[in-house]
C-alpha cells in the first residue's frame, strides 16, 4: 500500500495515495481537468498537453496526466493562462485536422469536438495547414483516416501494450509524425487482427469500422431478398444508454422489435448458436478429456483471437476448438437448416449479423466459411452501426413495445447469453460438460471463479469420474499471450498444458468490451454490461445449453448428434499459419474432418 | 546477407541501432528494405512496427533506395544565416533533383540534416563520411564534379 499524501487541488484538501498522478487524484474526487490524449484505461502518453495545471513552486505548468502527486502540493486547474494554453493547443490541432464534423462517424462522440466546444475554441482561429493523406481502406474491419488523426497515441498504446498485436506504430517526427503500420503498408498488410480496440479508444473519427449499412439497407429494401438477422449476446446490454436508459439495461425484446420495424424478414438470435457451440465444443472437450489428451482445448469464438493465434501461435492451432463461432454457425444454418425448414431458396437469403466486433467482418469474409455453398454470413454490422440504423429509421428505442423473436433459431439459455462476458463461454461449457461426463446435472451453475475482470483467471472444478478439471480464462490479447506462452512452455518441458480447457477473448472484458461497441466503452462500462448479462442469465428459465429445446430440436430434425458428420461439415472449421510481417496466409495448419 | 550481419551482434534490443547502420551501410543502395526489417525483427524479437518507428525517427536511415553518394546539407540556423539556401538551390540545379530524391544515374541522393557540429565553417554539408565547409556555389560545383569524375 502506497502511503497517503496531502494535496490541495483548487483549494480542496485531498488525502490520496502517493502513487497517483494529479489527474488520477482529481478524477477520484470529482474534479475535472480538461484532457484529450489521456484515457483512464491506458498509461499516459503525455502527447497533447491539454491537461496542464499550475503547481505552487513550479515556474511552468505541468501535465496532470504524468505528474505524480507529492506531499503539500498545491494545484490550480483553471486560470487565465491555462485557459489560453488549452485554447491555443486545440486551435493548433484543429489547424492540422480535417474538420468535417457533420459527416464524421464520431460526430457528437468526438472528444476533440467536445473539448473545442467546451473551451469555446474558434475553429478558424488559425489557417488550416492540413496536407491531405490517403485514407487506408485496405482492411475489411478497420478504416484509418490520417486526416482526422491527432497523434494522441492511444491506438498505438492499446495495439502494442494492451493487445500486443504490433500493427500500429508512430513514424517520422515533428510535423511529419503520423500513426501508421510498418512501411505504411496498410492495415490489411500488417499483423492487425481486426479487434478494433483502436477504434474504441480513438478520441476522434480517425479509426472506425468499415461501414456496411448501405449494403444491409439495400438488401432489406430488395423485395427479392429474404433478410435474416442475428444479434450477439452482448448487443442486448449495449443499446439502451444511447437512448437514455441506464447503462447495462437488458433490451433483448426491444432489440427484436426494432429489427422487425427496420424491415428484417426474420429476427432470430446468435444466443441460440452460442448454445449450439457449447454442444459442439463441449463434446469435443469431453472427448479430449476422456482420451487423456495432454494438449488443452481452447475456445474459438473470438475472431480477433483466432487471427492472433494464426499469426503468433500457429504451432498450437491443433489445441483450438474446431467449432465455428456462434455467428458463423448461425450463418451456415440460416442458408441450410432454416432455408430447408421454411422452403426458401438459400440463394435469396441474406444473412446479417449484429456484432460488438469489428473482427467479425473479417471472419465473415473468410473464404473457408462457405459450407452452405454460399458465403455463410453476408454482412456484419457493429453495435455502433446498428445504433445509427435505429436512429436512421427514427425508432424511439426506449419506448418501443417489446416483441418476441421468430422461432427456430432464437431460443437461448442463460449459458448462451453469458457468452458476451469474459469467462462466460467457460462457465457455459462447464455447465454442460459436467452433464456430458457424469450424466448428472450440475446443481450450482454459477462458476464464480471464472467471472470478473482479472486479466487471467484460473479455476478448478471437480467432475466426478474425471477429477479436477483445470481451466483458465484470458481476455485481452496481451493476457492471451501470457496464457499461450505458459501452454507452449508446459508442452515443451513436460508435455503437458497447465490447464485442460482455456477460454480466450480478444477484447478486454470479452465481447461486452468489443471493438464495435458504442463510443465511451471504457473498462467501467464493460464491467457493468457484463454484470447485466449475468443478471439476465439468472432470470432465464433454462440456464444450460443442452436443455435448450430448439437446440434439441435441430439435432433431432437436422444435425443428428453433436460432432456428427453433418455437424462436422457445417459447424466446424480449420486454421492457417499467417505471416507476422503482413498477416497473410502462409499455409493450412489444421484440416477439416470429414 | 542480413542474417550474417545480425549474427555479428548479440540478439539484444540495444543493438538495434548498430545493426540498422551496418545493414544500411552494406547495402549498395544505402537503405533498409522490408525484408531486412523482417530479418532483424526475427533476430532481436522486436516487432517490425517498432523497428519501422525507429528507422523513420532518425534521419540517417532510409526506407527507400538511395544513390551511391549521399549529400546531407545542414539546414540549421547558423548555416542558413551563412547562405545554405543558396547552396541548396545550387545543388538542386546541378543535380536536377529535389530534396529526398536520387539522380537518374543513381550517383547522388540529396538530403537535408540538422547541425553537423562545425558551425565555425558554415555553411556545411556532408557527402558520405566527409565534411565540406565554408561552402560557396562555385565550391559546391567543384566538389560534385570531382566526385562524378571519380565514380
Amino acid at each position: 500500500m502506497a502511503k497517503n499524501v496531502n494535496v490541495w487541488i483548487d483549494g480542496h484538501h485531498l488525502e490520496v495515495p502517493e502513487d497517483l498522478t494529479i489527474i488520477e487524484a482529481a478524477d477520484k474526487h470529482g474534479i475535472y481537468v480538461p484532457r484529450l490524449c489521456y484515457h483512464p484505461d491506458l498509461p499516459p502518453t503525455a502527447n497533447c498537453g491539454v491537461c496542464v495545471v499550475e503547481l505552487s513552486g513550479s515556474p511552468v505548468p505541468k501535465r496532470a496526466c504524468c505528474t505524480p502527486v507529492a506531499e503539500g502540493m498545491k494545484v490550480t486547474t483553471n486560470s487565465k493562462n491555462l485557459r489560453a494554453y488549452r485554447k491555443t493547443l486545440i486551435e493548433m490541432i484543429l489547424s492540422n485536422h480535417e474538420v468535417v464534423c457533420p459527416s464524421c462517424t464520431a460526430n457528437n462522440k468526438c472528444e476533440l469536438q467536445t473539448l473545442a466546444n467546451n473551451l469555446g475554441v474558434d475553429p478558424d482561429a488559425l489557417p488550416n495547414i492540413l496536407v491531405k493523406k490517403e485514407t487506408d481502406y485496405s482492411s475489411p474491419s478497420v478504416i484509418r483516416d490520417p486526416n482526422k488523426c491527432i497523434a494522441c497515441g492511444r491506438c498505438i498504446t492499446v495495439c502494442n501494450d494492451v493487445q500486443t498485436v504490433y500493427a500500429l506504430t508512430n513514424s517520422d517526427r515533428g510535423i511529419g509524425a503520423e500513426v501508421t503500420t510498418a512501411f505504411g503498408m496498410g492495415m490489411a498488410q500488417s499483423p492487425c487482427v481486426n479487434c478494433g480496440q483502436c477504434t474504441v479508444y480513438c478520441p476522434t473519427g480517425a479509426l472506425r469500422e468499415r461501414n456496411e449499412l448501405d449494403d444491409v439497407w439495400d438488401a432489406i429494401l430488395d423485395p427479392e431478398k429474404h433478410v435474416i438477422v442475428q444479434e450477439a449476446p452482448s448487443i442486448r446490454v449495449s443499446l439502451g444508454e444511447e437512448f437514455g436508459m441506464p447503462l447495462g439495461s437488458v433490451t433483448a425484446k426491444k432489440m427484436y422489435a426494432a429489427l422487425r420495424k427496420i424491415g428484417f424478414d426474420s429476427v432470430m438470435d446468435t444466443n441460440f448458436t452460442a448454445d449450439l457451440t457449447i454442444m459442439e465444443e463441449g463434446t469435443e472437450c469431453v472427448a479430449k478429456l476422456k482420451a487423456g489428451e495432454k494438449r488443452p482445448l481452447i475456445t474459438s469464438c473470438s475472431p480477433g483471437w483466432i487471427k492472433f493465434m494464426e499469426t503468433y501461435y500457429p504451432d498450437l492451432a491443433d489445441c483450438v476448438s474446431t467449432a465455428k463461432s456462434p455467428m458463423s454457425m448461425f450463418g451456415v444454418l440460416s442458408k441450410t437448416y432454416y432455408a430447408q425448414e421454411h422452403g426458401i431458396d438459400p440463394e435469396k437469403i441474406v444473412s446479417v449479423a449484429i456484432m460488438p466486433c469489428t473482427a467479425k467482418k473479417f471472419e465473415a469474409r473468410r473464404p473457408e466459411l462457405s459450407d452452405s455453398g454460399f458465403q455463410d454470413t453476408d454482412y456484419v454490422l457493429t453495435t455502433r452501426e446498428f445504433l445509427r440504423m435505429i436512429k436512421e429509421a427514427g425508432i424511439d428505442f426506449a419506448n418501443i413495445a417489446e416483441e418476441e423473436p421468430d422461432e427456430g433459431m432464437s431460443f437461448y439459455s442463460g449459458a448462451g447469453t453469458i457468452f458476451g462476458a469474459t469467462g462466460g463461454v467457460m462457465e457455459a461449457a462447464i455447465r454442460s460438460a459436467y452433464t456430458l461426463v457424469t450424466g448428472e446435472e450440475l446443481e450450482n451453475v454459477e462458476i464464480l471463479g471464472v467471472r470478473g475482470l482479472e486479466g487471467v483467471k484460473e479455476a478448478s472444478v471437480n467432475v466426478p469420474g474425471f477429477g479436477d478439471l483445470k481451466v483458465a480464462v484470458a481476455h485481452g490479447l496481451g493476457n492471451a499471450r501470457k496464457v499461450m506462452d505458459r501452454v507452449r512452455e508446459g508442452l515443451k518441458t513436460n508435455g503437458e498444458s497447465p490447464w485442460h480447457f482455456i477460454e480466450i477473448m480478444a477484447c478486454p472484458g470479452g465481447c461486452v468490451g468489443g471493438g464495435g461497441q458504442p463510443y465511451g466503452n471504457d473498462i467501467a462500462s464493460r464491467a457493468r454490461r457484463g454484470l447485466a448479462l449475468y443478471e439476465e442469465d439468472r432470470s432465464l428459465p433454462v440456464r444450460k445449453s443442452h436443455q435448450n429445446p430448439e437446440v434439441q430440436k435441430i439435432y433431432e430434425r437436422f444435425l443428428g448428434a453433436p460432432n456428427s458428420p453433418l455437424a462436422q461439415k457445417l459447424l466446424h472449421t480449420y486454421y492457417f499459419r499467417r505471416s507476422i510481417s503482413n498477416g497473410q496466409v502462409v499455409e493450412e495448419v489444421t484440416h477439416k474432418h470429414h | 546477407m542480413y542474417k550474417e550481419i545480425c549474427a555479428k551482434y548479440a540478439p539484444t534490443k540495444d543493438n538495434l541501432i548498430y545493426i540498422l547502420h551496418d545493414i544500411q551501410d552494406s547495402h549498395p543502395q544505402h537503405y533498409l528494405s522490408a525484408e531486412a526489417v523482417t530479418t532483424i525483427s526475427d533476430y532481436l524479437k522486436v516487432p517490425e512496427n517498432h523497428i519501422y518507428g525507429v528507422i523513420t525517427f532518425y534521419s540517417m536511415y532510409s526506407t527507400s533506395p538511395r544513390g551511391k553518394n549521399i549529400i546531407r546539407l545542414c539546414e540549421s540556423p547558423p548555416c542558413y544565416i551563412k547562405g545554405s539556401d543558396n547552396i541548396l538551390r545550387k545543388l538542386k540545379t546541378i543535380l536536377g533533383v529535389e530534396v529526398g530524391q536520387t539522380t537518374k544515374d543513381e550517383k547522388f541522393t540529396l538530403e537535408l540534416c540538422a547541425c553537423l557540429g562545425v558551425c565555425g565553417n558554415a555553411p556545411v554539408m556532408m557527402i558520405n563520411d566527409d565534411v565540406y565547409g565554408d561552402l560557396s556555389e562555385e565550391k559546391v560545383e567543384e566538389i560534385i564534379d570531382k566526385i562524378r569524375g571519380r565514380n
